[in-house]
């Protein structure tokens, strides 16, 4: 295990919080020190990210993040779509669980517009959000085993990720940017093949955890290269925003799913996956539990899913009508004028809110600004990545160079989100 | 959270709104660091969960131009706040947040960058996602959706330069 709090030299030490020593500073300006581009192509990086590492031998001293690489402008071109086109852009913010992203975009512009959706939706949605969980966990878990040289827990899990690409293809006719979500509702309504698809992915599940589990959480290499790595103290994490399975593994207890219940989370029993230790193994147990959990929710969910419609009534001028009532009615063709017009479509108050969602990486939330037109004036998305990374400059100095894979793959930086 | 002791204290200027779930204070900007502060130390808002903003230029009614807005948690009792404060050209200013919660180190700098508005006693206010030469503020509403051809006289380093 690598030696955390070092009294050798100046430049290793750490003070109690966890941030970079006073004598860093001074420790900066020795010339012994050498400075190490890491990214923004790098294999450990997954993704387009760059970080300045100035180092002592091996040890790290100072991390400098160095973002924007992805930037392309999502915020603003929010201010120029409309509520349900906006929907392909929250898409590619996450891109490793696109349907978090678009449930929660829609769970806050309908609360902005005071649209309650349907009992079955609601369920829907909560099964979906539930697969993001697991879809985003696995590739998380799976990425940070294959960088730290555990290649077969990597291939189990992107088997199950498959799997999850397939129901949500059955679902919306893509395996990728799914689009899924509407306002009131969702594109498709699903049917009773889809739902066998997921209670026969929920019931093959456990099994490849547990096989996962047994090559990974007891494994001696593994363990020495996360355990007492990265460490996050309980302040710091409620200090710098942390939030999701980061802030769960440095003890604190928030879940939104259970503080603020959204979609259909207040009626289905599961409970929260919670560790003190604050380490990259506490990262990594508690995504390991949330997906027992998640499957625990989805067999609930599946069972209890209500009929009736999925998309809230017509009436409401809210939603688009299904494509028969467009080409065989007059009253849905006009219906369907009226939303898709420039001119025309939602009645939006003249107000602003925050509404959040709990996506697998943390509090994803959106403040929408609106000024009565069909779209947004302002679309600020609050991105779980971009809070976690601001962390890293903190947690980094002190640890060794092979520590960055371990602590970047725990924080689950997704760069798209990072910069959007 | 008692609104009319917190009034009080800071001398009657805050107002209160609220839509759907959510509950709004908007302070001026010169009180506003007297208010966060109070939160902080003495009503248990222990996290700031994001810092945004929003140029208000075209919207209806508006008088001021710009919005920052401060969404704060209290991890104790679940209780959410959003904070808000409005400043003005030509030299939009606001006291940093960082020295109550270290989230307003990256969020601060995003609002600087894309929006132009500084933070006296911010550590480290550089750009953060767009790269040092810009010179616009992206999000403002008088930057054009389809920028100002920056990208195009962008100075390219050649093979044989390099």
């Amino acid at each position: 295990m690598p030696v955390v709090a070092s009294s050798l030299h100046p430049a290793t030490s750490r003070n109690a919080a966890g941030g970079p020593a006073s004598s860093h500073a001074e420790a900066a300006n020795s010339e012994y020190l050498w400075t190490l581009n890491f990214g923004p192509q790098h294999p450990a990086t997954h993704t387009t990210l760059r970080l300045v590492l100035t180092l002592d031998g091996e040890k790290v001293v100072k991390a400098e993040p160095d973002i924007g690489y992805l930037h392309s402008g999502f915020e603003k071109l929010g201010e120029s779509l409309d509520f349900n086109q906006y929907v392909t852009i929250v898409d590619r913010m996450n891109y490793i669980s696109p349907l978090a992203n678009e449930i929660a975009w829609h769970h806050t512009v309908e609360k902005l517009l005071g649209i309650e959706i349907t009992p079955r939706c609601t369920y829907l949605r909560t099964i979906l959000a539930e697969l993001m969980r697991l879809h985003d966990h696995l590739l998380c878990v799976g990425a940070v085993a294959l960088d730290l040289g555990a290649f077969t827990a990597f291939l189990y899990f992107f088997q199950q990720r498959e799997l999850i690409y397939d129901i949500v293809e059955y679902a919306s006719g893509q395996r990728f940017h799914t689009s899924y979500t509407r306002v009131g509702g969702v594109l498709f309504d699903v049917n009773n093949l889809w739902a066998d698809k997921v209670r026969s992915f929920a019931k093959n599940f456990p099994k490849i955890h547990s096989e996962v589990d047994r090559l990974l959480t007891k494994n001696r290499i593994f363990v020495d290269r996360v355990k007492g790595v990265g460490v996050l103290s309980r302040e710091d994490a409620i200090n710098m925003g942390c939030t999701g399975p980061i802030a769960r593994a440095s003890g604190v207890v928030r879940d939104l799913r259970k503080d603020e219940p959204y979609l259909a989370y207040a009626d289905l029993d599961f409970k929260i996956a919670a560790s003190k230790n604050g380490d990259c193994y506490a990262r990594y147990l508690v995504r390991m539990q949330e997906m027992l959990e998640s499957i625990k929710i989805i067999n609930q969910a599946i069972e209890n899913i209500p009929s009736g419609p999925v998309n809230v009534e017509l009436e409401g001028k809210s939603v688009l009508p299904s494509k028969p009532a467009v080409y065989r009615s007059i009253e849905g063709l006009i219906h369907h004028f009226e939303m898709i017009m420039p001119n025309r479509g939602f009645k939006v108050p003249v107000e602003e809110l925050y509404a959040c969602t709990e996506s697998p990486n943390g509090e994803l939330g959106f403040y929408i600004v609106a000024d009565g037109e069909p779209r947004a004036y302002r679309a600020r998305c609050r991105p779980p990545s971009f809070i976690h990374f601001a962390t890293f400059q903190h947690l980094m100095p002190g640890y060794m160079l092979s520590d960055v894979p371990a602590i970047l793959g725990s924080l689950n930086i997704i760069a798209a989100e990072l910069d959007r | 959270m008692d609104f009319a002791a917190l009034n009080e204290h800071l001398g009657g200027l805050l107002k209160s709104e609220s839509f759907r779930d959510n509950t709004r204070l908007i302070v001026p900007a010169a009180q506003l660091d007297d208010l966060m502060s109070h939160l902080k130390h003495h009503l248990g808002f222990d996290m700031l969960s994001d810092v945004t903003c929003c140029d208000y230029l075209e919207y209806p009614g508006a008088t001021d131009r710009y919005g920052v807005i401060y969404v704060l948690v209290n991890t104790k009792t679940r209780e959410r706040l959003v904070v808000k404060t409005f400043v003005n050209d030509p030299a939009p200013t606001l006291p940093s947040m960082y020295r109550h919660w270290k989230t307003a180190d990256w969020t601060e700098r995003e609002v600087y960058d894309l929006f132009g508005i500084h933070f006296t006693g911010h550590p480290n206010l550089q750009r953060i996602l767009c790269p040092p030469e810009f010179e616009s503020h992206a999000l403002r509403k008088d930057y054009p959706l389809k920028g100002r051809g920056e990208r195009h006289n962008f100075p390219v380093i050649t093979r044989a330069e390099s």
